[in-house]
C-alpha cells in the first residue's frame, strides 16, 4: 500500500482518539453560576413592597358611612338624607313583611350554614326559593349563589371554556368580564347595543367556520348581554337577539341583574318585557341584591342547562350556601312581588318623571333610558382630564347632600375595566320616593349644577 | 400577660411568647404547657413534634380500587350504548328540538363520569336538612324511584341525627337563643339587604364596627371583610399581584386560591403539599435564575398556603415556611378558611398554634362560615395593605357588602370566643374542641383505621378508596343517624376517596362514643381497617421529615 494511505489513516485514528477522549463543551456561552454568586444574587434582590402606598385622601379611601339601614331616608355622615343611591327599587329593604319572614328563620336555623350545597348546606329554603324563583320566571329549573357577584362569574366558565367564543357587548358589567376572564374563551366585543357590528362579527366568524368546518363543530358561541346596562341604562334589543341567535347558531345568556323585578308587566325582566319566549334564552342570571332587597343571585333556564352548574359552577360547589334568613327574605319579596304587581307600572312612572324632570340641566347629561330606574348623569363637555370631572361631579355630589339628597357618583376599578365608561353620578329611583322628593331631587340637582358648573 | 396555671380569661390579647415569668430554670408556663424558653431571646418554634400522617394503603387495595373503576367504566360504555341506540330509556335532560343542530353544550366525554359513575351513589351527597346544623340535626328523608336520576321527599324528617359533617368547629350554629338577642335586633333595625357596594353607599357603621373587632382579634394593624369567603380570595389576589409577579402554591390549595391566582395573571408555580425542600428549590431558581425568558427580576413573590387543608387535614408547616420567607425575601398569604376559630390554645389561629408573631405573616385570610357560624370572609394585615385594598379590591368596588344582621352574628360570636362578653364559655369551647379532637384521632387510630392528618386538626379524612364502600358507608350511618361527608373524584385523588369527619366543640362525649362505635361495626362489616400501624407510645417514629428525638 502506498505510505501516503497509511500515514493519513494513522493520522485520522489518532485524530478520532483524540476527539473521543476530549472534554465536551456547551455551546451556550454563561456557565453556571458559582454557589457563592447564587448567594449574592438571593441577598442583592429587593422585590417591590407587597402594595403601593396610597395617598390619604384618595377620593375611595374614605367612605360614605351610612348609620342605620339603607333604606328611603337614611343618614350619611351624620346627615339624614333621601335616599337615591341604593338599588332598593322595589322598597322592600325596611318592609316589615320581609323582616318577620327573616326572624322566623333566623329563629328556626340560625344565621349560618356551615358548609357547602354538597355536604349538608342544602336546607328546605334554599330548595323553596329555587322553586319559587323557577315558577315566577316560568322555566324549569333555577340554582341560587350566596354572592351575587359570584352569580354570573361562575355560570360563564361552566359552559365556556378554552376555545370556545363569545360575543359580549362593550358596557357589559365588571361581574361579566371577570367570568369572561376565568373561561379563558375568546372574547369578541361589539359596539353597544349595535346590532348591526354584532351581525358583522357573526358574518365574519362564519367565514372563519367555513375554513376549518372540523374545529367549527366543535367551538361553541355565546352571546352574553345585559337586560338593562349598569353602565349605560338601556335596554338590550332582546328580538333582534334572538333572531341572530337561531341565524347564526349562537346561545345567548342575559343577565338581569337590574331588569329583574323592574321591566315587564310583572316584572320578569326583559324578556316579558318584549314578550319573547323565555325557553329561546339559554340562560337567565341575575343577583337578588336589588330588586329583591336580600343577597346572593340566582340563575334560571332550562333543567337541561342549569343543571350542569350544580357541579362545575365554581361560585356554588365550593363556597357556603346561602344564609337561610337571607333566602326567607327573598321568599317573602317575591311573594310580596306576586301579590302586588301594580307596583312595576308605579315604579316606571316615577323613572318616566323623573326623567323628565332631569331633562336640561345646563352642564348634565342623562344618559339612559326613560323606563331605567338606575341611570347615569354625566358631564355635558368633559375637562379634559378624567380626574377634573370626577372631582366637578364629587362637588354636585357634595353639595347635594348638604341638601339631604344622597346621591353616589358611579365607581369603577379605573385600571381593570376593558372599556371604561366617563364619570357620571348614579341616579336610582324606587317606588318609594313620592312625587314631591322627586321634584325636590330635580330642582336640587339643577340648582347645584348651576353652581358649580357655570 | 402570662398566668402562671393559666386559665383565666385572655382579655382579648394575643399570647405572647416574649414575657414569662420568671420562675424555675427558666421555663414558661402557660396554660399548663411548659416551653423551654431560648437561650438569646430570638422566638422558639413549636417545640413539642408535629405529628403528621399520610399512610400508604396496601398493595391489594390499589388494585380492587381501580378494579372498581374500571368495571364502572365498562359498564358506563354498555349504559350508553343502550341509551344512544334507543334500547333503555335516557333519563337525562336533553336539548331543546329547535336548537338541535346548534354546537352541543357539553361534549359527551365531559359528563361521562358524571351520568355512569356519579348517578349511581348520588344521594350521599346534597342532601338537604331542616333544622340549624348544629351537632344534632334533622335530615329530609328523600328516596329515588329511578336508580337516582330524581328524588322524591317521602315527608319524613329523620330527626336528631349525628352531624359529622358541617363545619361547626366551636357549635356556634344553632337555633335561636337569647344569646343572639342582638342579632333579632339588627335585623329589625337594619333590614337584611344593603342594595349597595362598599363604595357607594353600602357601607355601614356595622361594618366599620366588625372590622375593628376582627383586627383585634387577631392582634394586626386593620381589617376588611367581605360578603363572600369564596369571593374574598377570588377578587383580592387580583388586586395584590399581576403579570410580572410570581404565585409559589401549594399543590392542595383550595378551588377560590387557583381562580384568584389565574385571575391576576401572575405566573403561578406549584410546590409540593406542605414540603419545604420543594418550595426552597423553588424560591432560589425564582430569585437567582428571574423571569422565564427575559431573566427580568421578579417584581413579588408571594406564597399562598393554606392554616388547615380541608380535604387531608393537615396544618402547614409555618415556622418553616416564615424562615424560607424571610431569607428569600418573599411575601406569605395564608388562607385561614378552617384554622380560624379552630386551631391554637384561644382560638386565634395557626400563628398562635405556633405561638408565632403575626407580623410574620403578611397576609392573614379567613372566612367566617366555619368557626363563627355566619359567613363572609376577612382580609387582615397592615394598615397599608388594608388600605390599598378598600381602594382597589374587585369586591368593594362591585359587589354588595356584607348583611347587618350577620356582621352582628361575626361581632357576637367574635366577643363570645375573646371573652370579651364577661364569661370564659368561648374559651372552654376552644378548649373542648381540642380534647374532643384528640380524643376522636387516637380512638380511630387505636381502631386501625387509616387516618390522614396532623393530630391536633379538627378536620378528620378517613380514607375509603373504593367507590362502592364510599357509597355503603354513607348509606348506612345514615341509617343508624349519623351524617357523615364523603369525597371522591375529582375533590381527591382518583383512587383515595375519604370520608370526611368535622369534630365540633358541641359534641358531647357520648355522641362520639356512639360515632365510634358504629363506625368501629362498620369498619367490620366493610374490611375498611386498612392501617398496619398500630399507635405506639413513641409517636415520633411516625414523623418522616426529621428523625430528630427530643431529649
Amino acid at each position: 500500500a502506498p505510505a501516503y494511505h497509511l500515514i493519513l489513516e494513522g493520522i485520522l485514528i489518532l485524530w478520532i482518539i483524540r476527539l473521543l477522549f476530549s472534554k465536551t463543551y456547551k455551546l451556550q456561552e454563561r456557565s453556571d453560576l458559582t454557589v457563592k454568586e447564587k448567594e449574592e444574587l438571593i441577598e442583592e434582590w429587593q422585590p417591590e413592597p407587597l402594595v403601593p402606598p396610597i395617598s390619604k385622601d384618595h377620593p375611595a379611601l374614605n367612605y360614605n358611612i351610612v348609620s342605620g339601614p339603607p333604606s328611603h331616608s337614611i343618614v350619611v355622615n351624620g346627615k339624614e338624607c333621601i335616599n337615591f343611591a341604593s338599588f332598593n327599587f322595589l322598597g322592600l329593604l325596611d318592609n316589615p313583611r320581609v323582616k318577620a319572614a327573616a326572624l322566623a328563620s333566623l329563629k328556626k336555623y340560625g344565621v349560618g350554614t356551615c358548609g357547602p350545597r354538597g355536604f349538608y348546606g342544602t336546607f328546605d329554603v334554599h330548595l323553596d326559593l329555587e322553586d319559587r324563583l323557577a315558577k315566577f320566571m316560568k322555566t324549569e329549573e333555577a340554582i341560587i349563589y350566596s354572592y351575587g357577584f359570584a352569580t354570573i362569574a361562575s355560570a360563564i366558565p361552566a359552559y365556556s371554556k378554552r376555545g370556545d367564543i363569545v360575543f359580549v357587548d362593550r358596557a357589559a358589567c365588571f361581574a361579566i368580564q371577570k367570568g369572561l376572564q376565568a373561561s379563558r374563551s375568546n372574547i369578541k366585543l361589539f359596539e353597544h347595543n349595535d346590532m348591526a357590528d354584532l351581525e358583522r362579527l357573526l358574518k365574519e366568524q362564519e367565514i372563519e367556520d367555513q375554513k376549518n368546518p372540523r374545529k367549527a363543530r366543535v367551538t361553541r358561541r355565546f352571546i352574553v348581554v345585559e337586560g338593562l346596562y349598569m353602565n349605560t341604562g338601556t335596554i338590550c334589543p332582546l328580538p333582534e337577539l334572538v333572531q341572530l341567535k337561531y341565524k347564526y347558531k349562537a346561545r345567548i345568556f342575559l343577565e338581569e341583574s337590574l331588569s329583574f323585578g323592574v321591566l315587564g308587566e310583572h316584572g320578569r325582566g326583559v324578556t316579558e318585557h318584549f314578550g319573547i319566549n323565555i325557553d329561546d334564552i339559554d340562560l337567565i342570571s341575575a343577583n337578588m341584591e336589588n330588586a329583591l332587597a336580600s343577597i346572593g343571585g340566582f340563575c334560571c333556564g332550562r333543567s337541561f342547562v342549569i343543571d350542569h352548574q350544580r357541579l362545575s359552577g365554581q361560585g356554588y360547589c365550593f363556597s357556603a350556601s346561602l344564609p337561610p334568613l337571607l333566602a326567607a327574605a327573598a321568599i317573602e319579596a317575591l311573594n310580596i312581588m306576586e301579590e302586588n304587581p301594580g307596583i312595576f307600572a308605579v315604579l316606571k312612572e316615577k323613572c318616566k318623571r323623573i326623567h323628565k324632570a332631569l331633562q336640561g340641566i345646563s352642564g348634565l347629561k342623562v344618559v339612559g333610558e326613560a323606563l331605567s330606574p338606575a341611570f347615569h348623569l354625566q358631564l355635558e363637555a368633559s375637562t379634559g382630564s378624567r380626574e377634573q370631572d370626577a372631582k366637578l361631579l364629587q362637588e354636585i355630589v357634595r353639595q347635594c347632600m348638604d341638601r339631604s339628597i344622597a346621591l353616589t357618583q358611579a365607581r369603577y376599578l379605573e385600571r381593570e375595566e376593558k372599556c371604561l365608561p366617563p364619570p357620571s353620578i348614579r341616579v336610582v329611583v324606587t317606588v318609594e320616593q313620592t312625587e314631591e322628593e322627586l321634584e325636590k331631587a330635580a330642582a336640587t340637582i339643577k340648582e347645584v349644577a348651576q353652581a358649580v358648573l357655570v | 400577660m402570662a398566668n402562671s396555671g393559666g386559665g383565666a380569661v385572655c382579655n382579648g390579647n394575643l399570647y405572647s411568647h416574649k414575657k414569662w415569668d420568671g420562675s424555675q430554670n427558666g421555663n414558661c408556663t402557660k396554660n399548663g404547657i411548659v416551653k423551654k424558653v431560648q437561650q438569646n431571646g430570638k422566638p422558639h418554634f413549636y417545640e413539642k413534634p408535629i405529628v403528621e400522617s399520610f399512610e400508604e394503603a396496601p398493595l391489594h387495595v390499589m388494585v380492587f380500587t381501580y378494579m372498581g373503576y374500571g368495571i364502572g367504566t365498562l359498564f358506563g360504555y354498555l349504559r350508553d350504548f343502550l341509551r344512544n341506540s334507543g334500547i333503555e330509556k335516557c333519563n337525562a335532560a336533553v336539548e331543546r328540538e329547535e336548537q338541535k343542530d346548534f354546537v352541543p353544550l357539553y361534549q359527551n366525554f365531559e359528563n361521562f363520569y358524571t351520568r355512569n359513575i356519579y348517578m349511581r351513589i348520588r344521594d350521599n351527597w346534597n342532601r338537604p336538612i331542616c333544622s340549624a346544623p348544629g351537632p344534632l340535626f334533622d335530615v329530609m328523608e328523600r328516596v329515588s324511584d329511578d336508580y337516582n336520576w330524581t328524588f322524591r321527599f317521602t315527608g319524613r324528617i329523620i330527626k336528631d341525627v349525628i352531624n359529622m359533617g358541617s363545619y361547626n368547629f366551636l357549635g356556634l350554629a344553632v337555633r335561636y337563643d337569647e344569646s343572639m338577642r342582638t342579632v333579632k335586633d339588627v335585623l329589625e333595625e337594619y333590614g337584611v339587604g344593603v342594595a349597595s357596594t362598599r363604595h357607594e353607599m353600602g357601607t355601614l357603621n356595622k361594618h366599620k364596627e366588625l372590622e375593628d373587632l376582627v383586627a383585634q382579634f387577631l392582634n394586626v394593624e386593620a381589617a376588611m371583610v367581605f360578603g363572600m369567603g369564596f369571593a374574598t380570595n377570588s377578587m383580592n389576589i387580583p388586586a395584590l399581584v399581576g403579570k410580572g409577579c410570581l404565585i409559589l402554591s401549594d399543590e392542595l390549595n383550595h378551588a377560590s386560591l387557583v381562580l384568584g391566582a389565574r385571575l391576576s395573571g401572575a405566573t403561578i408555580r406549584i410546590f409540593k403539599h406542605n414540603n419545604m425542600q420543594s418550595l426552597e428549590k423553588l424560591l432560589r431558581d425564582a430569585v437567582i435564575y428571574g423571569q422565564p425568558r427575559t431573566r427580568r427580576a421578579w417584581k413579588k413573590i408571594l406564597i399562598m398556603v393554606e392554616g388547615v387543608y380541608s380535604m387531608e387535614g393537615s396544618i402547614v408547616n409555618l415556622p418553616q415556611i416564615v424562615a424560607l420567607k424571610k431569607k428569600y425575601k418573599a411575601y406569605l398569604y395564608i388562607d385561614e378558611a378552617h384554622s380560624i376559630g379552630s386551631v391554637g390554645p384561644t382560638g386565634r389561629g395557626v400563628v398562635e398554634f405556633f405561638g408565632m408573631d403575626p407580623q410574620d405573616v403578611d397576609v392573614f385570610m379567613g372566612t367566617f362560615t366555619k368557626s363563627f357560624g355566619a359567613s363572609g370572609g376577612y382580609i387582615a394585615g397592615r394598615k397599608d395593605l388594608v388600605d390599598y385594598l378598600r381602594v382597589h379590591s374587585h369586591s368593594a368596588v362591585y359587589a354588595t357588602s356584607m348583611s347587618p344582621p350577620i356582621a352582628e352574628q361575626i361581632i357576637r360570636s367574635m366577643k363570645f370566643i375573646m371573652g370579651l362578653d364577661g364569661t370564659t364559655q368561648g374559651l372552654k369551647r376552644v378548649r373542648q374542641l381540642a380534647k374532643n379532637t384528640r380524643y376522636f384521632r387516637k380512638r380511630l387510630n387505636e381502631m386501625g383505621f387509616i387516618i390522614y392528618g396532623n393530630e391536633e386538626s379538627p378536620v378528620v379524612p378517613l380514607l375509603l378508596y373504593m367507590p362502592g364502600k364510599v357509597a355503603a358507608f354513607a348509606r348506612h350511618l345514615l341509617n343508624r343517624k349519623i351524617g357523615v361527608v364523603v369525597v371522591g373524584f375529582p375533590a381527591t385523588p382518583l383512587a383515595e376517596a375519604r370520608a370526611r369527619f368535622c369534630v365540633s366543640a358541641a359534641h358531647t362525649r357520648e355522641m362520639l362514643d356512639t360515632v365510634l362505635e358504629a363506625l368501629d361495626e362498620m369498619g367490620d362489616l366493610l374490611h375498611l381497617k386498612y392501617s398496619r400501624n398500630k399507635k405506639s407510645a413513641r409517636p415520633e417514629l411516625y414523623d418522616e421529615t426529621s428523625f430528630e428525638l427530643d431529649d
